[in-house]
């Protein structure tokens, strides 16, 4: 395992625990609003998590997509809804709710028990953009098509979105 | 070493100070910000001046010149006259939301400084600098909201509104001319994007520079695209209920981020610290004034848009506008193999030839007017 020193065990700590701490929020606030911006608090934790990995890339990325697109679009949508802004933690499907929440997290939890997780033994290298680019754009071991499928299938979502809000 | 050479590059003092306190990464950190901070805080106090000035002759009148010389401590006794008026808060609004806006909204401007180079040393040299000023940027959005939202104020409502709408609409336009210019120069690295000016990117890609500042000063909520806080027809927008000191950072956070964008442009448009003669860090200095200078002449001159109108020239007009640009970008690059220096006499006049076609292509859609509400009575 590498050694990440003193002030890479706190910063993970502290963005770990304001990771866990904010996803908490958003499950837990009442208010709307609030649960909206804990989410994106959770949001910056993750990317700051990922900028201790040395993944610059997809910290920037994690932001500017999550917090600063997902995120806010969310909020949007809160905003309009003012009448809800005080939304309930209970409601009368509880106990379902619970035994489908408790089976999920049987699962994952048994997942994340029974996988043997490797443990990098070197920090990726500093620079990983040209890194990514090679791993999906290289003509032998890339993986072109895949994104290229991946570009159709936002246009086609795109262009059902506005087929479906076309007046007349 | 020389005291030139200091003077050249002040990222040898820092390293000097950090060899002498042992290195440590957390003096390199505190140094920085320091420097920032004697840069930024006269700058905005002259900024805030210049424009007042600006707006003053545009408008034929003197503006301010009655504290000091020239009106010079007019933004002094400003400051003081707003440290010294009663803070509010509404009472019926999200009251610890209504304080944190404040603070939110001048931290994304800040944190973009970090990675604009003032020479190949001073700057976080960050392998994603394009990338990361643009995703630090896009947070900014989340202050307005913060603040429109907590002050329980249908027009500070509207105004947060708008502003979502409006960042969300000219995000796309302002990426899509930044990656024409990761094309051309093949890094987000913002010191090799200045490195590899040797004639600036302006000439260059007049285009994008167009494109760029459009979308910019949207981003920036300056007039010809300041809907969310227009005085005129939602009083101030998302800051209508703050006042004192809450007030004027966000006043402050605003043109801070105008100094942050100012200073992009200067950077990817204009060759940053080049040319490397004198004191570098003082041309890019020098060249963030001017581009803030025009700032306030456009903010000066052009009336604002309508609410409809700003949305259709986002995706009727510049969204296009990008994507052609990045077609005639990719295919220059493919084709020439590089981006020689003479190609800026072939792209102005295309450059220009678009831009003119498509103005003159362009319609506002038919405005409706929406249906009358039902006589009461």
């Amino acid at each position: 395992m590498p050694d990440i020193g003193l002030g890479g065990a706190v910063g993970f700590w502290a963005l770990a625990t304001l990771s866990v701490g904010a996803a908490l929020g958003v499950v837990l606030l009442s208010n709307v609003f609030r649960a909206a911006l804990a989410l994106v608090l959770c949001f910056v934790g993750i990317a700051g998590l990922y900028v201790t990995l040395n993944a610059d890339f997809l910290a920037a990325v994690q932001i500017l997509i999550y917090a600063g697109a997902i995120a806010v679009l969310l909020i949007f949508a809160v905003m309009l809804t003012r009448d809800t802004q005080r939304g309930s933690l209970w409601n009368r499907y509880r106990v379902a709710a619970l035994l489908i929440a408790g089976l999920f997290l049987g699962t994952v939890l048994a997942i994340v028990l029974g996988t043997d997780w490797g443990t990098a033994r070197l920090l990726s290298d500093a620079p990983t953009t040209g890194g990514i680019a090679n791993a999906l754009f290289d003509k032998d071991a890339g993986f072109v098509l895949p994104f290229e499928v991946a570009s159709v299938l936002l246009l086609a979502a795109v262009l059902g979105a506005i087929a479906l809000l076309r007046e007349g | 070493m020389s005291f030139w050479d200091y003077i050249k590059d002040l990222s040898n003092i820092a390293r000097r100070v950090a060899e002498w306190t042992g290195g440590e990464w957390w003096v390199y950190g505190l140094l920085g910000l320091l420097a920032l901070l004697l840069f930024l805080v006269p700058s905005l106090l002259a900024l805030i001046w210049i424009e007042r000035k600006v707006f003053g002759r545009l408008q034929v009148r003197y503006g301010p010149n009655r504290a000091g010389p020239f009106g010079l401590l007019q933004p002094v006794a400003d400051a003081i006259k707003v440290m010294t008026k009663e803070d509010v808060a509404p009472a019926r609004g999200d009251r610890l939301l209504f304080r944190l806006a404040p603070a939110l909204a001048f931290m994304p401007a800040m944190a973009i400084f970090a990675a604009i180079p003032f020479t190949r040393n001073m700057a976080v040299n960050l392998d994603i600098g394009v990338l990361y000023i643009i995703a630090v940027g896009s947070l900014g959005v989340i202050a307005v909201f913060m603040a429109g939202w907590a002050s329980n104020n249908k027009y500070s409502l509207l105004g947060a509104m708008r502003a979502v709408a409006q960042t969300v609409s000219y995000e796309l336009p302002l990426v899509l001319s930044v990656l024409a210019i990761v094309l051309a120069t093949g890094s987000l690295s913002l010191v090799k994007i200045v490195e590899y000016q040797t004639v600036p990117l302006l000439l260059l890609q007049p285009l994008t520079f167009f494109i760029f500042v459009v979308a910019a000063l949207a981003e920036l909520n300056r007039t010809p695209f300041d809907i969310m806080e227009a005085d005129s027809e939602i009083v101030a927008g998302y800051h209508t209920e703050y006042s004192g000191m809450s007030f004027s950072l966000f006043y402050l956070a605003e043109y801070t981020h105008a100094l942050a964008v100012s200073a992009l442009i200067a950077t990817m448009f204009l060759g940053g610290w080049k040319p490397d003669v004198g004191i570098p860090w003082l041309w890019l200095i020098v060249k963030i004034y001017l581009v803030f200078l025009v700032f306030s002449w456009i903010r000066g001159t052009l009336p604002r848009l309508r609410v409809d109108q700003l949305m259709g020239f986002a995706w009727k007009f510049l969204f296009p506008l990008a994507l052609i640009n990045i077609l005639i970008v990719a295919i220059e690059v493919q084709a020439l193999e590089g981006f020689p220096g003479w190609l800026a006499l072939v792209n102005i006049p295309v450059a220009a030839i678009i831009l003119i076609g498509m103005a003159r292509l362009f319609r506002f859609g038919r405005v409706t007017a929406p249906a009358r509400a039902p006589e009461r009575g």
